[in-house]
């Protein structure tokens, strides 16, 4: 998954900009002034962002059409142009229905593993970015190395002593497995952090202190309300990453009942590679075009948000 | 991104069975030569009891046979979980034997993989339940997969004995004979890549488990396993036989750069690109759901030979059910097992388009008449069964196949891609293999 957010503005320039050159010296160009509200136009720039536009978008194209055909249409037309048969209701009714209905369990798992996961991750990270923004304590220091650290390790590499740490707990195989695993988040924490570091004044803290606020009160009536934009963004983070897991609960869960879809459609996908087993590329290929729906969604309602958020700070004011 | 998954994952799978062989090691005292002797009786017993059996396994017909053994033994559950294969299933096998929890009672185990699990005591022997008597029943090359000496580590499900599926249109229409020969193969490669650049006589993008087939039919015998003295050794004659015709069709682009298993592959034999198949007898089962919209240009042959007039083949795949040492409700395991590959099961997956491993099945006249519709009416088992009779038993895979698997690309996998000779990615293979052995505490020479 990745954002299409391109600024293809100077592919659609009209090439009117030649009518200051005589006939004979087409190749002449008209000086232009460049002012930040008129940048400079680049050919080679105008290219490689068509090209990056072609790279994001054509596995997007070719997944929407490929949803529209049957097994055997998959196998007899071009990737990128419909076959005969525009099956797509039906890819998704099978999708729906195969395996007595096994992807509605996958979607509820997901839906479980991010409301939970994702959102206990953001929850963290906002107490605990708030908490190393606005205090002191002995240790912080410490506390700010481990983050940095834990950023750096990748969740695939703790993968495995996790899967034998949950298994002498006894939670492999329950969603337990994934869901507390996804409630941490460092690069959350740190961006909350960072963000709250910013965003909230010291001196609004005092003052509702000063006014009898408890610190509770205090955080949730004056700090959160500020930290919004910056809990939109870990939001969306967490809520991409908790919806993207592939490997944690590959290595934790064995039954099909608790798999997040990308796990099942693996599953699907990895059916055409065995012996004596059925293949649906067709459903795989519609049910992650399903699978996508719900990110792209999330991304437009939340992007206004996200964006502030990025940018915050990044400007003295 | 699947690769880079696939490789963490061999990466996790190898680290896993290391921790495996260690814990093993602690405990292995009490289990491995003192086991007691089941008798039937006390199995019949387990089975009046009841209890539940978890099952890992992929095989699609087990779902049909698991049903009709709990419909058989009312009191038995059978629990079965598969939706992975390979690499993965081999890593949550391996992670669970080293956590020493949640580990199945019964899991699927390919004939390349048993001996990584029996050589570190993760299997139970299944000699004491009556298996050893079974041996008879097998075919030698299955048989031979399962057993070590007097142990026997798991019970065959299917075999591969292999074949050369043609696409008949495609020849065909080019006028070109089926070859029997490897030499006659090259040759039709030549023909038929001239007659349409498009049409390839196979694909092949570097394949572990066809270049051991193509090795074991050849044969060479690359792998020798004594304890853990191991040795391995690609230069013997019937590796060069292969080298230097394999090496004829990659040098001269006549075979499509396609890997097995992918969509690309499907749709190559499905509309002609990929001319022949050389593979395992259990594939018709994928052609009929795989290839539905080719039914009736696809024929089997016998394996193309050495020598013109032989009749030598290999297995390629093929799996057994074994029982992880650390799984629990042995006796019921053991007699869902023995129901499976032994007893009523194996009809009940013949049915449906499994390939046996059993001899009598073979060798029955029903089995030899059926006619493939898929093969236009061909009575293609008799093909099949003459293919699995003429196996070599000697054939023995590493201790550590799967890892010398997953390094197969990054050594032999260059010549498909970087002109590096297939002669000297077999050498850089034997040497990776070799350094990786004796990293593991075996003792590997060349």
């Amino acid at each position: 998954m990745s954002s299409t957010s391109s600024p293809v503005t100077t592919a659609s320039q009209p090439p009117s900009a030649q009518s200051g050159g005589s006939k004979n010296t087409p190749r002449l160009r008209t000086r232009r002034k460049h002012t930040p509200g008129r940048p400079k136009r680049s050919v080679l720039l105008t290219v490689l962002t068509g090209l990056i536009m072609l790279y994001t978008v054509v596995p997007l194209v070719w997944l929407v059409i490929s949803a529209t055909k049957t097994q055997d249409g998959l196998a007899t037309s071009s990737g990128l142009w419909f076959s005969h048969k525009f099956a797509l209701w039906e890819n998704i009714h099978d999708t729906f229905t195969y395996h007595d209905g096994i992807f509605v369990r996958w979607l509820l798992n997901t839906l479980l593993y991010v409301v939970l996961g994702a959102g206990g991750a953001t929850l963290l990270a906002i107490l605990g970015g708030y908490a190393l923004a606005k205090f002191n304590f002995p240790g912080k220091r410490a506390v700010f190395a481990v983050v940095i650290g834990a950023v750096a390790v990748p969740g695939t590499a703790l993968a495995v002593p996790t899967f034998l740490m949950f298994s002498k707990m006894g939670l492999t195989d329950t969603p337990w497995a994934v869901i507390i695993p996804s409630l941490v988040s460092p690069f959350g924490l740190y961006l909350m952090w960072v963000f709250a570091t910013e965003a909230i004044p010291t001196e609004l803290m005092e003052a509702a202190r000063i006014d009898g606020a408890g610190e509770i009160r205090t955080f949730f009536q004056v700090a959160m309300p500020l930290l919004a934009p910056g809990t939109v963004t870990v939001l969306l983070f967490t809520t991409v990453a908790t919806w993207n897991n592939y490997f944690l609960p590959l290595i934790m869960l064995k039954d099909p009942n608790w798999y997040p879809l990308t796990l099942g459609l693996d599953a699907w996908n990895s059916q055409a590679q065995t012996i004596g087993g059925d293949v649906i590329f067709n459903l795989v290929i519609t049910g992650s075009l399903l699978t996508i729906v719900p990110l792209i969604a999330a991304f437009l309602l939340l992007q206004k948000y996200w964006q502030s958020g990025l940018a915050a700070g990044s400007v003295k004011e | 991104m699947r690769r880079t998954t696939g490789r963490l994952l061999r990466g996790f799978a190898v680290l896993s069975v290391l921790a495996l062989g260690a814990t093993a090691c602690g405990g292995s005292d009490n289990n491995s030569s003192g086991q007691k002797a089941v008798s039937a009786a006390d199995i019949q017993a387990a089975l009046k009891k009841g209890g539940t059996v978890n099952v890992w396994a992929w095989e699609p017909t087990l779902k049909t046979v698991a049903a009709d053994f709990q419909k058989k033994y009312p009191k038995v559950k059978i629990n079965l979980v598969g939706d992975r294969s390979g690499d993965k299933h081999y890593t949550a096998l391996s992670n669970a034997i080293a956590a020493g929890k949640g580990v199945p009672d019964v899991a699927q185990v390919e004939y390349f993989a048993l001996s990584q699990y029996s050589l570190t005591k993760g299997l139970s022997d299944l000699a004491p339940y009556g298996a050893d008597k079974l041996a008879a029943k097998y075919t030698p090359g299955p048989w031979n997969a399962v057993s070590e000496g007097d142990k026997v580590y798991g019970l065959p499900m299917d075999s591969g004995p292999m074949a050369m599926f043609y696409n008949k249109k495609v020849f065909d229409k080019y006028k070109i004979a089926v070859p029997t020969t490897w030499d006659e193969y090259v040759d039709a490669a030549r023909k038929l890549h001239k007659a349409d650049p498009k049409v390839y006589i196979a694909n092949d993008a570097g394949d572990a488990g066809f270049t051991t087939s193509m090795l074991w039919q050849a044969g060479s015998r690359p792998y020798k396993v004594d304890g853990t003295k191991v040795t391995v050794n690609f230069e013997d004659a019937g590796a060069k036989k292969y080298t230097d015709t394999w090496q004829k069709l990659i040098d001269e682009k006549l075979v499509a750069p396609i890997n097995g298993w992918t969509d690309d592959w499907y749709k190559g034999l499905g509309d002609g690109t990929i001319a022949t198949l050389t593979t395992g007898a259990w594939m018709p089962a994928n052609f009929v759901s795989g290839v539905p919209n080719a039914s009736g240009d696809w024929r089997a042959a016998p394996m193309p030979q050495w020598t013109k007039g032989d009749k030598a083949s290999a297995e390629n795949g093929g799996s057994s059910l074994a029982l992880p040492a650390l799984g629990k409700n042995k006796e019921l395991a053991y007699a869902f097992v023995e129901y499976a590959n032994s007893g009523d099961g194996v009809q009940t997956r013949i049915k449906q388009g499994a390939f046996p491993a059993t001899k009598a099945e073979l060798q029955s006249t029903e089995f030899q008449n059926t006619k493939f519709d898929y093969f236009g009416g061909q009575e293609a088992n008799k093909i099949f069964a003459e293919s699995a009779a003429n196996v070599a038993s000697d054939w023995s895979y590493l201790p550590f196949q799967q890892y010398a698997n997953s390094i197969f690309n990054d050594t032999v996998g260059k010549a498909y891609i970087s002109g590096t000779k297939l002669a000297a990615g077999l050498k850089s293979w034997q040497d990776a293999s070799i350094k990786y052995g004796n990293e593991q505490g075996f003792t590997v020479s060349k």
